[in-house]
């Protein structure tokens, strides 16, 4: 009996075994033939690029970006999209901080550096130049508990220095104020501490690795505020008002929410970019790709 | 074949001599720039501020020898009285559903410790001693004592069935009842295992990243239960990804690495040590 229900058993996972490769075989396979038709198309359209220009399609080359981790979902959605106008193009992306994309970009390791705010003057004087692709809100989250709905950013940048230290304080119920903020070296953290005006001056309760856990941990937590990517903050959480002004896509844009930054990217001066990484370039700064950009959580300037 | 075997052999040396001479070449130059002592018993970790940054380790070095510490108190008694049960005391279907249920707590990845933790144990310490967040060491070291019980389990219950039976029967012959038998006669014949595998509890805690990455709130306090606190191997973990090529900031987490390292040989020297002056003696 045992030696039948075995079989059996082992039939069974068998059978699964085969489904799972029918199925990885099937997708491999048209993969490979998209592939292949790519392929054929580029390199028509190669030969025909040295007569002309101009049309879509006809770039081949690998287009290098790296910097900023916060930038990633952009990146993600233009280069969806780019494949589109230019199979050709494969573009590669790094996540690996601002810091290193703006450096990246100087010293030549990447074709075009990602950063999640504006550069700096020594950056600028370096021979960085910017080109801001969106605009980023950093949103203030609180629990959805939390009865204080509208804060100043003075109040905000007294929470952050551990000076306000009770939600009573601001009108809430009576509470110690948990702050979370993300590790050092983060974009967003970055971010918030300079347009708040707190760096290295924050007294955070607890510092987390990803904007997920962020808004994972103040959703649980009815004390805690913290701060996140608009565009990661759903219903879990509650995005406070700033000086009076709804944290949305609408007042990003026009300016009036203050806690707002923009993303870059950023090319070296004198330096000529390949003709795939232009076409990238200008694809991302153009109004086409404005809407991809708001699907991806992020205002396009541009629109 | 011979040959084969030698090949394989000297693969393993040359990865551990490749991490060590490595570890060493990238770990010295923060430590000379910081200078050691400074290094080693600087009270402040602020790598990322730009007008003073500073890179103390000491709140790493306490809060890691805490935590593995604060998690052997735990797991070590409930782990040894575990593989006693096992060996000794329960009977056969009890075992047989006891032991699986310990190996699959061993095959649990950490990360999987680390959400639990995150999604039931910080909560609950939030709400039970009323403090804003929980995460804490305290969390950590529940999180670690949960991790290494299997290792201790397992390499303890080994040591105790390896125990030839004629000690347990002299013993119970002589009058003893079962559990001083177990107590007096066989833990003590089978100790270097269980030092065994008290040390392997402290290599896996003092190792661990991913799970009190998620739990223990990773600010660089000075260690306290119930605060939020940075391990060496999270210190490592949460920052690498941000340093940049070359920077101080990355140099000096390589010199956590040494540290952290330095420590993990310690452990194993000690454990080389005990196990041959225990079978000396």
């Amino acid at each position: 009996m045992k030696k039948f229900a075995c079989l059996g058993l082992s039939m069974v996972m068998a059978l699964g075994l085969m489904t799972g490769c029918g199925n990885s075989n099937g997708t491999t396979g048209s993969a490979t033939e998209d592939e292949s038709a790519t392929g054929s198309t580029s390199s028509t359209g190669s030969t025909t690029s040295q007569s002309t220009t101009t049309t879509g399609g006809n770039l081949t080359g690998t287009v290098n970006t790296a910097g900023s981790t916060s930038m990633k979902d952009v990146v993600a959605v233009l280069t969806e999209c780019f494949a589109e106008i230019e199979p050709g193009v494969t573009i590669n992306y790094t996540g690996s901080g601002s810091g290193a994309g703006v450096e990246g970009a100087l010293t030549g390791t990447c074709d075009i550096g990602l950063a999640s705010r504006a550069l700096n003057d020594e950056e600028k004087a370096g021979g960085a130049v910017e080109h801001v692709v969106a605009l980023d809100g950093v949103a203030i989250v609180v629990n959805t508990a939390n009865a204080v709905e509208d804060l100043t950013v003075d109040q905000i940048a007294q929470i952050f220095k551990g000076e306000i230290t009770n939600w009573s304080e601001l009108g809430g119920a009576d509470g110690e104020i948990a702050v979370f903020g993300r590790e050092a070296g983060s974009g967003t953290r970055g971010a918030f501490e300079e347009i708040v005006g707190v760096v290295d001056s924050c007294a955070y309760t607890n510092e987390y690795s990803s904007t997920g856990d962020v808004i994972g941990n103040v959703a649980s937590n009815p004390n805690a505020i913290g701060y996140a990517s608009l565009s990661a903050v759903g219903d879990t959480v509650k995005a406070v008002k700033v000086n009076g002004v709804t944290p949305s896509e609408e007042t990003v844009k026009d300016g009036t929410y203050e806690i707002q930054r923009p993303f870059v990217m950023v090319t070296k001066e004198g330096t000529e970019l390949s003709e795939a990484a232009q076409a990238f370039l200008d694809f991302a700064l153009s109004a086409d790709s404005a809407e991809f950009i708001s699907a991806a959580g992020a205002v396009s300037p541009n629109a | 074949m011979k040959g084969i075997f030698m090949v394989c052999g000297f693969i393993a040396i040359a990865f551990v001599l490749l991490i060590t001479v490595y570890l060493i070449i990238s770990g010295l130059p923060a430590i000379r720039e910081v200078g050691l002592i400074d290094f080693l018993f600087g009270t402040r970790w602020d790598s990322a501020n730009q007008t003073d940054p500073a890179y103390g380790i000491l709140p790493f070095i306490l809060t890691s020898i805490y935590g593995t510490a604060g998690a052997i108190v735990i797991g070590v008694p409930i782990g040894f009285l575990t593989a006693v049960f096992l060996a000794k005391v329960a009977p056969q279907p009890v075992a047989a559903v006891i032991r699986p249920a310990v190996d699959l707590l061993a095959g649990i990845p950490s990360v999987v410790y680390g959400l639990v933790g995150m999604m039931v144990l910080v909560p609950w310490i939030r709400t039970t001693f009323d403090v804003p967040a929980g995460d804490s060491l305290l969390a950590a070291i529940v999180v670690l004592a949960v991790m290494i019980l299997p290792s201790i389990i397992s390499v303890s219950e080994t040591a105790l069935k390896a125990v030839p039976k004629e000690y347990e029967e002299a013993s119970l012959a002589l009058g003893a009842t079962e559990l001083e038998t177990y107590f007096r006669v066989t833990a003590p014949a089978a100790k270097s295992g269980i030092a065994a595998a008290v040390v392997l509890g402290v290599g896996r805690a003092i190792g661990e990243a991913m799970a009190i990455l998620m739990v223990a709130g990773n600010v660089a306090n000075m260690p306290s239960l119930l605060s939020s606190v940075k391990f060496l191997t999270t210190a490592i973990a949460g920052e690498m990804s941000y340093a940049a090529v070359g920077s101080l900031q990355r140099n000096a987490l390589y010199s956590i690495g040494l540290v952290l390292f330095l420590f993990i040989m310690c452990i194993n020297v000690f454990l080389n040590v005990f196990l041959k002056r225990n079978k000396e003696g």
